[in-house]
């Protein structure tokens, strides 16, 4: 009965989607710039930020969602509409000790710790509510991270379609190539979320992605 | 500083259901070892193993490191090969490569080329300080 119920809401679901339903998460592991993406795609379209960002990792610690976001291509011709989700990144070890070195109290640095560890949680469990993903990695450091390559092969297990976002290219020690090489199966492209650069290029990517 | 290798034959594994598999190497993991696991998990389980390592965190437990280390990814272009490999693993589970996972409070970072695979450590100094600070905050807390 359960399956035949599962069937019926998937199918007829799939059927009736409106395009303004589709959720876009925003992933990665923390520091990369997925809110510094999210605030410069809703400036640019909302005309108003997303959430706060800081150069102390884990700033992001619950899941934030605007809703309708429409971008255009670059002829202008063609419209998409996806509810953004910005995620915290992503980590296997969180040390409060971490957060005191960048000058917090102890108490807030425990606090801090805590809520990251349940924003990691809370974003894997969200991986099965997107529709497509965009990965926010760091272009300055190792792809090959354990953490990349998790989060790529679930959302490879769960058929979600991926776009992988090479962010800070303005930086000297950026390299997109080695990005490229480490993830060869998707499309990647080069962006600078703090300046803006090649977002344009970001939205066109998002309209081969996007299903 | 010593540190001990735990090593997980897949065997040990192969008859649990994801779950217990997970909650079986982590315990590994907070006993202060680093485990050596014969091939690899499956990739929901790897994201169940970083759920639960963050539900462990505490003032003494901070997370793991992992790493896995997957000779496949050298023979990507060999496609009947790749469909046997698919096939025995179906079956057999994923006993290619091994997997390393660590306490974060000890291993400090997991590099790996393909020739080499290195264990950062804490050092004992480190350890030792954060020991120290831990007794004195248990000590302050039971008072």
């Amino acid at each position: 009965m359960g399956f035949f119920t599962g069937f019926f809401n998937k199918f007829f679901g799939k059927l009736f989607l409106k395009k303004k339903d589709i959720k876009l998460g925003l992933y990665g592991p923390p520091n990369a710039g997925k809110t510094t993406l999210a605030n410069t795609i809703c400036k640019d379209i909302l005309g108003e930020e997303m959430g706060t960002v800081s150069n102390i990792a884990h700033e992001t610690r619950e899941i934030q969602i605007k809703e309708q976001i429409c971008i255009k291509s670059k002829d202008g011709k063609k419209e998409l509409m996806f509810n953004l989700v910005d995620t915290p990144g992503i980590a296997t070890k969180i040390d409060y000790e971490d957060f005191m070195k960048s000058g917090m109290k102890e108490a807030e640095a425990k606090q801090r710790a805590k809520e990251a560890t349940k924003g990691v949680v809370d974003a894997i469990k969200w991986l099965d509510e997107m529709d497509s993903v965009v990965i926010v990695l760091d272009a300055t450091k190792d792809p090959y991270s354990q953490v990349n390559i998790t989060i790529v092969g679930n959302l490879a297990a769960r058929d979600i379609p991926v776009l992988i976002a090479a962010n800070k290219v303005d930086l000297k020690k950026a390299d997109i190539n080695k990005v490229k090489a480490a993830f060869p199966q998707y499309d990647v492209v080069g962006i600078s979320a703090k300046y803006g650069k090649n977002i344009q290029d970001f939205y066109d990517a998002l309209f081969k992605v996007i299903r | 500083m010593s540190l001990t290798l735990q090593f997980v034959p897949y065997n040990d594994i192969v008859a649990l259901g994801s779950a217990r598999r997970v909650n079986k190497l982590m315990n590994i993991v907070k006993e202060n070892k680093v485990v050596l696991l014969e091939g690899r998990l499956k990739k929901e389980e790897e994201a169940d193993l970083i759920s639960i390592a963050m539900e462990e965190i505490d003032n003494k437990f901070k997370g793991i490191e992992l790493a896995v280390i997957d000779p496949k990814k050298e023979d990507s272009r060999n496609m009947f090969k790749n469909m046997k490999t698919g096939f025995v693993n179906l079956v057999l589970g994923d006993r290619q490569g091994f997997t390393v996972i660590g306490p974060a409070t000890i291993i400090k970072e997991i590099k790996k080329d393909p020739n080499n695979i290195q264990l950062f450590t804490m050092d004992a100094g480190s350890k030792r300080k954060r020991e120290a600070q831990q007794k004195l905050a248990d000590a302050a807390a039971a008072k």
